[in-house]
């Protein structure tokens, strides 16, 4: 690996093509419950742990190329979610480290960013700020993120008036509209009612195409298997499978 | 799909980010956000952004009454109207912009735990939106001023300009460091408030510092005035209030003004540094507490 002006540097694992480097990470929790004076008192004097820890990731290693498309898949509680959020940045690892190359999208919840007291308009420029785009890109695609969410007449309403349907597809039509090499998803391919899906899903396959790497988390067995073309099956924080996304279904199917 | 090689792109580590550095680069959000703030401040209010001229006015009044009138301070301090706003105007950007961005990030917490932002934005987004009500303050108190004979001088003006950047400064570092610890320990939020309570009442924005150099010891009294709020008060005096007195001799001002300036900016630096530094380091737990 030839070394360059890094802000970080190269991971082990990674080719020239990599854009996700995940090495060796660990993600603890510690459970706490009693965090009240008196019981740390009596927790420092007793010399006792507070709280058990739980390991949500335990030693996974991954890799992904540039143009991968990448489902995470397993039950509630394996640990996909918090891998996602490794990789997003919001949480850091207990050990291990996350490497990454490109601009990133993480869509751990669409609508995070969206303030219900704000206007569509004015949730379209925070969230595309949020999101990390400045102000003359969202301008310049301001008419194709309220187009592509159908909601024209309400987009000078307050979001709280919004439906749900119509709050997510505001929602997921700004993050759809960044411009990031790196899009992460969780769970947001349940919007809306059934051709809005539909449309979500043509949308994230141009993503596909324009080359952009995809991170998924889904529990839509079908959907993933169709959209991505890698399978991550992770059990109890532990890598259990990574292959097509065909085999890695049947393989959380056979769990 | 033809075979992508990245090796020019640098490598970057999620969600660590350049701190402060940051906010000045995503100055676009920041101003989004602070606009966010006012908004849903005032969300379904009357009076909206007429409340920060209000609580100020409502406090001032009382103050006066009680202190000016009722104790007879305006009988002893010259143009006391003029002496108690302008300290009390940067008290109070001082207390909102501390109180607030203690908060921040708690507030902010959906953001928090499922994006990655520079986090620091939320703090300094608090501080601006203190500013925001600090200048019309600024301008009831200029009107109030020259009503009252004053007349604009430079180095005062400038030792104004000064006492602002040091409480900007001191109350973004405190606010990161304690806004930092409130995600862990919400104890902070309370603390904080007790705290802005006791910076309203031992600054010399009330009485003058003599009061309290006759009061105390002498170390007592010079770590008084080496305190950065207690300086800021004492330049806006300088700067809005003596230059309009008549009878008032210099000694009414605090002695060695220029090099407590000097002691309380390089403070207020360093305890924006310490803020950084804390925050950075608390902020690893942020989307597991929140």
């Amino acid at each position: 690996m030839t070394s360059m002006s890094t802000t970080s540097s190269a991971p082990r694992a990674a080719r020239p093509s990599s854009r996700i480097v995940v090495d060796d990470v660990r993600m603890q929790f510690v459970l706490r419950h009693n965090r009240s004076l008196k019981e740390l008192a009596m927790a420092a004097v007793r010399g006792k742990d507070l709280g058990n820890t739980f390991m949500a990731l335990d030693g996974v290693s991954l890799t992904v190329d540039s143009g991968e498309t990448v489902a995470l898949l397993g039950h509630n509680g394996s640990g996909k979610s918090t891998l996602l959020k490794l990789i997003s940045g919001v949480m850091h690892p207990t050990s291990g480290s996350v490497r990454l190359r490109g601009r990133i999208a993480g869509l751990i919840e669409v609508g995070a960013g969206f303030h219900p007291d704000l206007t569509g308009r004015e949730n379209v420029y925070l969230n595309g700020a949020i999101l990390g785009m400045d102000e003359a890109a969202i301008r310049a695609r301001f008419d194709d993120i309220v187009a592509f969410s159908e909601i024209e007449r309400f987009i000078d309403t307050e979001v709280k008036h919004y439906s749900s349907g119509m709050f997510l597809r505001l929602a997921f039509s700004v993050a759809v509209h960044t411009d990031p090499e790196i899009f992460l998803i969780d769970e947001i391919l349940s919007v809306g009612d059934e051709p809005f899906q539909r449309k979500c899903l043509d949308r994230i396959r141009e993503l596909k195409d324009e080359g952009r790497t995809l991170v998924v988390v889904s529990h839509d067995l079908n959907m993933v298997s169709e959209l991505c073309s890698r399978g991550v099956v992770l059990q109890r924080g532990n890598q259990v499978f990574d292959g097509s996304a065909a085999d890695a279904v049947a393989h959380l199917r056979s769990l | 799909m033809s075979a992508h090689d990245l090796t020019a792109q640098p490598w970057t580590e999620p969600g660590r980010g350049s701190g402060l550095l940051d906010v000045v680069r995503r100055r676009y959000l920041l101003k989004l956000l602070v606009r966010k703030e006012l908004r849903v401040r005032y969300r379904g209010s009357v009076l909206g952004l007429a409340w920060s001229y209000v609580k100020p006015g409502v406090q001032y009044v009382v103050y006066f009454l009680a202190l000016g009138i009722f104790l007879n301070l305006r009988g002893s301090i010259e143009d006391y109207p003029v002496y108690l706003f302008s300290g009390l105007v940067v008290v109070n950007f001082f207390t909102e912009a501390f109180g607030n961005a203690t908060r921040a990030v708690v507030w902010n917490a959906p953001l928090v735990k499922k994006i990655f932002l520079p986090r620091e934005l939320f703090p300094v987004a608090s501080v601006w939106v203190a500013g925001v009500h600090f200048v019309p303050q600024v301008v009831v108190l200029l009107v109030g001023a020259v009503i009252s004979g004053w007349r604009p001088e430079v180095l005062p003006l400038l030792g104004a300009v000064l006492a602002t950047l040091i409480i900007a400064a001191l109350a973004t570092g405190l606010g990161l460091l304690f806004g930092s610890l409130n995600v862990v320990f919400r104890d902070m939020e309370n603390f904080v408030d007790l705290a802005n309570m006791v910076v309203v009442w031992l600054s010399p924005v009330l009485y003058t510092w003599n009061t309290v150099a006759q009061a105390v010891p002498a170390w007592v009294a010079t770590l008084y005035q080496l305190n950065p709020i207690t300086v800021a008060v004492e330049l806006y005096h300088f700067a809005f209030w003596f230059p309009g007195t008549v009878d008032t001799p210099t000694s009414s001002l605090p002695p060695d003004l220029l090099v407590n300036s000097v002691v309380a900016a390089v403070v207020a630096a360093v305890v924006l540094a310490v803020g950084q530094l804390v925050f950075r380091r608390v902020e690893g737990r942020f989307a597991i507490d929140l």
